[in-house]
């Protein structure tokens, strides 16, 4: 696919005057949403918790007529709903400090605790830290790929990469445990560049937190369902699983579609503030859904304007889209968006092709918009 | 019950079972206090006495303490101190809170006109060294000024239920009549115990003196040999410890100082000193965010993107307030977490770190 902005006379070139104005212009819109934040918000965040809790008691309840198939369902769709809801739109949120502003010590970022087996901490060190700092940026943002898949051009090939579609495939099935070892590194370990004494105090950290997590979902609720152990075992199984499928399908959608474009070191030396946002725009993408479906993925379909403004309430994103969309069209930025249907497709369509060596997959994408910093032209992105 | 909560918290978590239960009602929590407005009388010109029932979890005042309560404006949940000023002695475990209006005041001005019955605030145990003690001294004075008024008002009341038999002199600075809270009632205490003296002062109304050693030889004589308790706006508090420290009587004066909220100065000058109080240190604000002046003050706190969006560098502000470098947002409430990255102090502040 050819890059949004490629023009018939190439790529698109931003000035550094278009980039201070794009900054600006950005800033401005944050600082409006802040400005207008309280009452509905907090109602907005309730209403939320309110329907995951509704869900999560409904799921645990049916699960007590499991030995009816249509009620095991049931229960299932409501604890994965439930799940999806405490990880996305309430846990991934809530850690982002979106909700900070309230001085509710239940939505405090340095606190909150999720429904997965990764230590919330860690997640935010990864996440928040290493992810939206260093967003698409080889060798800073460990988010490329995860250590584990190709999923840019620019990673090296070698013939272990031929599995890249099984190992996103287990990746996917078990995405809540590859989160929780995501701090790890693993790689780096393997490569001699971490020591085990520094991943200690991580594990002792996932042990605990995946303890309890395991002790709730597969011996004490399952125990107490009595002679239902097993079907509940395996309702709140199949409920993980799915929460891992959805997650991972909508993260991947945020990144790796084609259109995106990633960054080296280089690139992104001494960035404005308005580089900066660039970078996050040129480096996500969206998906197109109805509100449910934007709940449900916790408003990372608007992964474009989550990366612009991290900490800001997830319900304020479909509202500030429009004007996010116009800025980009004004200075012929891709602003990268699909129906999920699409967007996944092209993320599975790279995990394939990226498997291939480079002179089977073709050559790579161009980069579509170049930017200028400091008098200098910048070959890919920012 | 303690064992029962951890129990069932096995399957609640990651989350506290009192995040599922103040969802059925407010009140309802098993380990965060909280309580619920009763009663609102708004008797004296711009004050509001609100009667809380709290939670079971409430141990009770002792008279002269402070409680904080957590109330939410606009989406934003703020704290205050307030001193309860009923009788540490009520039998009925409610407690009586007199809020005044302060001009800049956010959320006494808030519950001066929108407090009802039903409402439901964070309530955190009672605190605060200034109380009376438990083997009561024979004479007693008790001087405050304004809103100052409201710990000395529950230790009056707790004497008078306790039947205590030593002299007391109340003494209390007011801008006029109408503006004393529970004035009546405390004619009525001193009507009907001839042991307490009562007396209100009013010198903006060019009818009494402001506070002297004259004044307070005149009302109690005895004072030397009384334990004195003093609250008030801060011109007060200086004159009476002027008074107490030139008779040798420091000793004899237990004061709390007035928290109140100060209206932030000019956020463009550096001025003040920002103390590290989780390292002790102490140093000149420079005008930069407090990440880099911490680093310069030769301290590590943690940190990530430096730009204000990972939040690993959040921390505790005390007290003092600080001025957000990305919204310009100004902050003057104390035991709020900030983001050390973006947040530069506007004048004295204490950071916990």
């Amino acid at each position: 696919m050819a890059m949004l902005t490629e023009t018939p006379a190439g790529p698109v070139v931003l000035s550094r005057e278009q980039i201070e104005e794009i900054g600006a212009a950005l800033d401005e819109i944050r600082a409006r949403v802040t400005d207008d934040l309280g009452e509905r918000d907090r109602e907005y965040i309730y209403s939320i918790i309110k329907a995951q809790r509704g869900f999560e008691i409904a799921g645990r309840g049916l699960m007590y007529l499991g030995f009816l198939p249509p009620f095991w369902l049931a229960g299932v769709a409501a604890l994965s709903v439930s799940k999806i809801l405490d990880n996305m739109e309430i846990g991934h949120n809530v850690m982002h400090g979106q909700y900070d502003w309230m001085r509710e010590p239940g939505l405090n970022s340095r606190v909150f605790e999720w429904d997965t087996v990764c230590p919330s901490d860690q997640w935010r060190h990864s996440h928040n830290y290493m992810h939206h700092t260093y967003t698409n940026i080889h060798g800073m943002d460990r988010d490329i790929g995860y250590g584990i898949l190709r999923v840019d051009e620019a990673q090296p090939w070698n013939p272990l990469r031929l599995g890249n579609p099984v190992y996103a495939f287990f990746l996917m099935l078990a995405f809540e445990w590859g989160v929780m070892g995501h701090d790890l590194e693993v790689e780096n370990i393997v490569q001699g560049k971490r020591k085990w004494l520094d991943v200690k105090a991580l594990l002792k950290g996932q042990i605990r937190k995946a303890g309890r997590q395991v002790l709730k979902d597969y011996v004490v609720f399952p125990a107490l369902t009595g002679p239902l152990f097993l079907s509940t075992l395996a309702g709140n199984f199949t409920a993980n699983i799915v929460r891992n499928l959805w997650t991972f399908s909508i993260i991947f959608c945020g990144h790796f579609p084609s259109g995106v474009q990633t960054f080296s070191e280089e690139d992104c030396a001494e960035e404005t503030q308005g580089e900066w946002y660039v970078r996050q725009m040129l480096g996500s993408a969206n998906i197109d859904g109805s509100r449910l479906f934007h709940i449900m993925s916790g408003n990372l379909s608007h992964q474009i304007e989550h990366h612009l403004f991290p900490d800001l309430p997830a319900n304020r994103y479909p509202e500030i889209a429009p004007e996010v969309k116009a800025l980009c069209e004004k200075h012929g930025l891709p602003y990268n968006t699909g129906s999920f249907s699409q967007q996944i497709g092209s993320v599975w369509a790279k995990l394939f092709k990226l498997a291939l060596p480079p002179v089977l997959a073709g050559k790579p994408q161009p980069a579509g918009v170049i930017v200028v910093r400091r008098g200098q032209d910048s070959e890919v992105g920012v | 019950m303690v064992g029962l909560i951890d129990l069932v918290e096995k399957l609640t978590t990651p989350h506290p079972l009192d995040r599922y239960l103040e969802l059925v009602r407010p009140t309802f929590t098993l380990r965060q206090m909280r309580a619920e407005i009763t009663h609102v009388r708004r008797s004296a010109v711009g004050s509001v006495t609100l009667t809380l029932r709290p939670t079971r979890q409430w141990q009770g005042h002792v008279a002269g303490q402070y409680v904080q309560i957590g109330v939410v404006i606009d989406g934003v949940r703020h704290t205050r101190c307030y001193s309860p000023v009923n009788s540490d002695r009520r039998r009925d475990r409610h407690i009586e809170l007199t809020v005044k209006a302060h001009p800049h005041g956010l959320v006494s001005n808030y519950l001066h006109e929108n407090a009802i019955p039903g409402m439901v605030v964070d309530l955190a145990p009672a605190a605060g060294i200034f109380h009376l003690p438990e083997q009561r001294p024979d004479r007693i004075v008790l001087i405050t000024g304004g809103s100052g008024i409201t710990p000395a008002l529950s230790m009056l009341r707790t004497l008078a239920t306790e039947g205590y038999a030593g002299k007391v002199l109340f003494l209390h600075y007011n801008r006029s009549p109408e503006y004393v809270p529970h004035r009546t009632e405390l004619e009525a205490l001193a009507l009907q115990h001839n042991n307490f003296r009562v007396e209100m002062l009013y010198p903006e109304l060019g009818t009494d003196a402001n506070f002297s050693y004259d004044e307070l030889e005149r009302l109690a004589p005895w004072f030397a040999s009384a334990q004195t308790y003093l609250c008030g706006p801060p011109g007060l508090m200086k004159a009476v410890r002027t008074v107490y420290e030139a008779e040798q009587l420091a000793d004899r004066l237990h004061s709390e100082e007035f928290v109140l909220t100060v209206a932030p100065g000019d956020p463009a000058t550096a001025e003040g000193e920002i103390t590290f109080s989780g390292s002790g240190k102490t140093i000149e604000n420079t005008g930069a965010s407090l990440l880099e002046q911490a680093e310069v003050a030769g301290l590590t706190p943690e940190y990530g993107c430096r730009m204000g969006i990972c939040f690993t560098c959040t921390a505790v502000k005390r007290t003092g307030c600080t001025r957000n470098l990305r919204t310009g947002e100004v902050d003057a409430d104390p035991d709020q977490p900030i983001q050390l990255c973006i947040n530069a102090p506007v004048g004295d502040v204490d950071i916990a770190i």
